[in-house]
């Protein structure tokens, strides 16, 4: 830890140097991420509430049971896949900062592109998950007739079963709650929305370190900034599995 | 290897891991991330086994995943982000505000477990218990 590290007698607040030792921007960048994690933070409780309000509320193992080349029968699956995505491209982001620290120029190019490739991998995944719910018919009952329907912000077909009704040898279900679909798609793809800006600033650092404005300057903190900010979409995404998939 | 220059001068002093003890704590965080995700996989395959009763079982198991990504959340900020590195007034500035987050939670959590209580009673919009599957209407659905 840092500690050890901090020259003895450093008075922090006598003026002319950074009270936190960090750069304007790197503690700017620090105070977005926290309000960010209250507005993802916002909308993971409103969906909690309306969850807690709910008598009835999809079982995630039901709804996110399929991956592609397997159709339902595989909770967790496809998403364990996602969430590995994430972790790996975290951890190559480490190594990009690290050898950004080293001034090893060659060393970020690589590990900038590996971090932009899990990215857009997670992206190509998410896009496979919200194809495949928002064109899957499911056989419904609503007001005694049976209607085939996908998952979308107004309708979803993840509600209970009625007992004893098939369709096509699936059985017939009611229509879910109508909140579910605006959750699911609004938190995941707010989430989605990040990683894809991620993955636009990790491109321009990428072509800034190749152009050498890095070396040029004589430090590498736009990777580390960047880098917070990659770390903290991974860091939403912790929560984002956990609320909607896991419990 | 040349090592960078502080970004400013207003720094202080900048925290250097020399590459032996960096790609050690890496990998130690890689693995603890990595096993820690396998046992929430495992939870959630144990809640899907146990069906979705919110018996006990099930909610201690939710607990359970619920800390564990808390201990995620933490190895990701503390060593990923390097927060661990910085100086302990500017981790506070960081880590008091999110406390924010345990009235947060809980009120609202609290406020939709009420809500639920007054739906069901016969004062509240509760559903006669023939009626949900007749009309085809999910139990609990808005009407």
């Amino acid at each position: 830890m840092s500690s050890a590290a901090i020259p003895a007698g450093t008075k922090w607040w006598s003026g002319g140097k950074s009270p936190f030792n960090l750069s304007y921007g790197k503690m700017m960048m620090w105070y977005f991420l926290m309000s960010d994690a209250f507005t993802f933070g916002a909308f993971l409780i409103a969906y909690g509430t309306t969850r807690f309000s709910a008598n009835y509320w999809p079982d995630p193992n039901h709804v996110f049971d399929s991956a592609p080349f397997i159709h339902g029968g595989a909770p967790l699956v496809f998403v364990s896949i996602m969430t590995f995505i994430l972790i790996v491209s975290s951890v190559t982001m480490v190594l990009a900062v690290h050898e950004g620290h080293n001034m090893n120029r060659k060393g970020v190019e690589k590990y900038m592109l590996w971090t932009i490739l899990g990215g857009l991998a997670f992206l190509g995944c998410q896009a496979w998950e919200w194809t495949h719910l928002l064109t899957g018919e499911n056989a419904v009952l609503v007001n005694g007739e049976i209607v085939e329907m996908a998952t979308t912000v107004k309708v979803n077909p993840w509600g209970d079963v009625v007992p004893g009704m098939m369709h096509n040898g699936h059985q017939v279900t009611t229509p879910g709650p109508v909140a579910f679909g605006g959750f699911f798609f609004g938190i995941t793809g707010f989430h989605g929305f990040h990683v894809l800006s991620g993955v636009v600033i990790n491109i321009i650092m990428y072509i800034k370190t190749r152009l050498g404005h890095f070396d040029q300057r004589g430090h590498y903190e736009m990777i580390e900034k960047a880098g917070l900010y990659w770390h903290f979409v991974d860091l939403v995404w912790v929560f984002v599995f956990l609320c909607f998939y896991l419990i | 290897m040349s090592h960078s220059s502080p970004a400013s001068s207003e720094i202080t002093f900048v925290q250097h891991h020399d590459d032996g003890t960096f790609k050690k704590t890496v990998r130690k965080v890689t693995i603890i991330l990595s096993v820690v995700t396998i046992i929430e996989l495992l939870c959630g395959l144990a809640i899907f086994k146990l069906g979705h009763g919110s018996h006990v079982a099930v909610l201690m198991i939710k607990g359970l995943v619920t800390i564990l990504s808390l201990a995620k959340a933490f190895y990701i900020t503390s060593y990923f982000m390097h927060l661990g590195d910085e100086i302990r007034n500017f981790i506070m500035t960081i880590i008091v505000p999110l406390l924010l987050f345990v009235w947060f939670i809980a009120a609202f959590l609290i406020d939709g477990n009420s809500w639920r209580t007054m739906k069901n009673t016969e004062a509240g919009s509760k559903p006669a218990p023939t009626e949900q599957v007749e009309k085809g209407v999910a139990p609990g659905a808005e009407k």
